[in-house]
């Protein structure tokens, strides 16, 4: 019995889930103190959530951001580097696409990928501007990337307050194209066809007018796939894992590790960059907004890549939980006056064990020991 | 000219005392081999703590010293972690900048009738003159009255000099972070200078966010905090992880922030636009770290947990 739960708590899936339930736990343990009844609180959490097919689909909505930061984050760890700057290249990204998908005038399909490419290559410069710093000048990518996301957000606001990209006397710029727009049903749900069959069809208009549903996550998923295959099907995901192992030994097996560090930032960065576009073209007001503070979909991507083990398929769930979650957070504050950010404590306290997922290791350790003192 | 000379001088100084409280903690923290990305949310709930203990006690000095108790606390948590428990101390730190702004956010909203900002301090950190300068009509003294907390970062800075470079414990800090098996033979006790090292770094961290709220602004708000941990992180790497050379790293970053608001006024000479310039500090810490980072050494087992019998 207890060999078996030495060898359950050795598993990377179990510390995890023991991470997620602490973190759990210390969100009940806040609310508990500030006077709000945690089982109430976490049930209206979950039920809400099933409550409509509106907040289903919102909580998709969220989690498709998440999905692309997190693999941003992911890919980055499998090299050994730490993006931070997802916050940043999600911006980037999303400037990207505002002033592509705002200027051209391209046929359907094409235009959405001609904006997702121009996304990706600004963002992915943008991060491989903190790879270079990392391996030109050893300057640590945590503050490197740091740096950057505050130079995007005021870049941001900077391009909104410019007459010919900001729209007069709004927080906003100029809106993507609405042939680009990757929402569901897009032009037919606004067409007199549209109205007529979604005023026969009541249960369906919530739906498609109340909220962006869109094609997003869908791309997303796709993407996910797309980096799993590259990180453990291609030559270069091997490079970039055999740096992350051990730089020493890929530096002597002929890998140029200064390269790999760049390639794989820019990469991470393009990947946050989509998360940007699919957000500006998939939901309203389709057009930059001035920024007080971080978007937050960059952090969010450090949760959902530690929640996964930095695996790529992975995050996908994670992304989903994390987006249920927040949504879940948002609904409590509205319902019973409870904090939101009791998610926030929830996610740092999650985030906190799994880096101390050796304590369970330690733990494990301890009961093995115990055992075979016992059989002696 | 003068006069305007000496302003620019006491709002650098003013904007660059939450950094050198956060740098100085940087500087401790990571001489005893702890890397502390968590000093931003430290800074935070020091902010936090600060404006609403120095909101409801009505005493500023109450608030900066619940600043610093807090920001301790919340980095005994990342000293469980990085210390005890050889978590990544970069994960580790980042898990305390969730921590720190949800846990100062969550009782904001729990103190202050759902708000996320605390209500302003009546009574915010006095300056050196105090009302003296308020009655006299010296431009002079009105333009030198600076805050308090700048006198108490730069005494921080001169003792913590002293404890590092002149007395047998910083020499104990000092080995730990360079070669903690080394130390650990000389019967020093690695875990526990380490533990003191990291707990000492969130008070100041807590300082310095308090400095923010008691007296930069006189109210904490989500985005009081925003870069400036790891800016003072920055400073401390360009300061080659020494007081000085972080302490005079601070002043250039607080710099480029007086030089936001100095230029951002509406009566300045030359017309920038607000966002362009408020991206100054941020551009400014990359390209020194660029210019000057070459000749910087971290401490050698900066970041690396110790075993003991490894």
């Amino acid at each position: 019995m207890g060999s078996k739960i030495a060898e359950l708590l050795n598993k990377t899936a179990t510390k995890i889930i023991l991470a997620i339930v602490l973190g759990f736990m210390a969100g009940a343990l806040a609310l508990a103190v500030a006077g709000y009844d945690p089982g109430t609180s976490y049930s209206m959490m979950f039920t809400s959530i099933f409550s409509s097919p509106q907040n289903m689909i919102q909580v998709l909505i969220l989690t498709m951001p998440n999905i692309l930061t997190g693999l941003s984050v992911a890919f980055a760890f499998k090299t050994g580097l730490f993006n931070i700057g997802g916050e940043g290249q999600y911006i980037v990204g999303a400037i990207a696409a505002v002033m592509v998908g705002g200027v051209f005038n391209l046929p359907p399909v094409i235009n959405v990928i001609v904006i997702m490419l121009a996304a990706f290559l600004a963002a992915g410069l943008y991060g491989a501007l903190a790879g270079f710093l990392k391996a030109k000048f050893g300057i640590h990518e945590v503050i490197t990337t740091i740096m950057l996301n505050w130079i995007a957000l005021y870049l941001n606001n900077y391009l909104i307050s410019l007459p010919g990209i900001g729209v007069k006397n709004t927080e906003y710029s100029f809106a993507i194209k609405q042939n680009a727009w990757t929402n569901v049903l897009n032009g037919w749900k606004t067409s007199p066809q549209g109205q007529a069959y979604l005023a026969a069809h009541p249960a369906l208009s919530p739906i498609l007018l109340g909220t962006d549903i869109n094609y997003g996550i869908i791309i997303a998923i796709v993407v996910a796939v797309a980096v799993s295959f590259l990180l453990y099907r291609t030559t270069f995901g091997y490079q970039v894992r055999a740096v992350g192992l051990n730089k020493d030994a890929a530096e002597a097996a002929g890998i140029r590790v200064k390269k790999s560090i760049v390639m794989t930032m820019f990469i991470a960065g393009g990947l946050a960059g989509l998360a940007g576009a699919l957000q500006m073209t998939g939901t309203l007001p389709h057009a930059l907004v001035t920024l007080a503070s971080q978007p937050g979909y960059g952090f969010n991507g450090i949760t959902v890549a530690l929640m996964a083990n930095s695996s790529p398929i992975g995050c996908i769930f994670t992304a989903l939980l994390l987006s249920a979650l927040q949504f879940g957070g948002s609904t409590i504050q509205m319902n019973l006056g409870a904090p939101s950010e009791v998610v926030n404590i929830m996610i740092g306290v999650i985030v906190f064990f799994v880096a101390v997922a050796s304590m369970f290791t330690m733990i494990s350790e301890r009961i093995k020991r115990r055992r075979v003192k016992i059989a002696d | 000219m003068l006069i305007s000379i000496l302003l620019a001088v006491s709002i650098t100084l003013m904007y660059a005392a939450p950094l050198m409280f956060a740098g100085l903690g940087g500087v401790i923290s990571e001489n005893a081999g702890v890397v502390n990305i968590g000093i931003e949310g430290m800074m935070t709930i020091g902010a936090f703590c600060g404006a609403a203990v120095g909101y409801f006690s009505g005493n500023p000095w109450w608030g900066f010293a619940a600043g610093g108790l807090s920001g301790g606390l919340l980095a005994l948590v990342h000293a469980v972690a990085s210390i005890s428990f050889r978590a990544d101390q970069t994960i580790s730190g980042v898990a305390i900048n969730f921590i720190g702004p949800g846990l100062a956010l969550f009782l904001s909203r729990k103190l202050f009738a759902g708000s996320a900002m605390t209500k302003p301090v009546e009574h915010p950190i006095p300056t050196i003159f105090g009302s003296y300068a308020a009655k006299s009509s010296n431009l002079l003294i009105k333009a030198a009255n600076i805050e308090m907390t700048v006198p108490i970062v730069f005494i921080c800075a001169l003792v913590l000099w002293f404890v590092l470079y002149k007395t047998s414990w910083g020499l104990r800090i000092r080995s730990v972070g360079e070669n903690p098996a080394a130390a650990d033979t000389l019967g020093i006790n690695v875990y526990k200078i380490k533990y003191v090292a990291v707990f000492v770094s969130g008070v100041l961290s807590g300082f310095g966010g308090a400095t923010m709220t008691l007296a930069v602004m006189n109210y904490f708000t989500q985005s009081t905090i925003s870069g400036q941990g790891f800016i003072a992180l920055a400073a401390v790497i360009f300061g080659k992880w020494k007081p000085h050379g972080t302490m005079a790293a601070c002043l250039l970053f607080g710099f480029a922030q007086a030089l936001v608001v100095l230029l951002g006024g509406s009566n300045s000479k030359i017309q920038i636009p607000s966002s362009l310039l408020s991206m100054l500090p941020y551009v400014l810490t990359l390209v020194s770290l660029v210019l000057f980072v070459r000749h910087s050494t971290a401490p050698k087992a900066d970041g690396i947990p110790y075993v003991k019998g490894h």
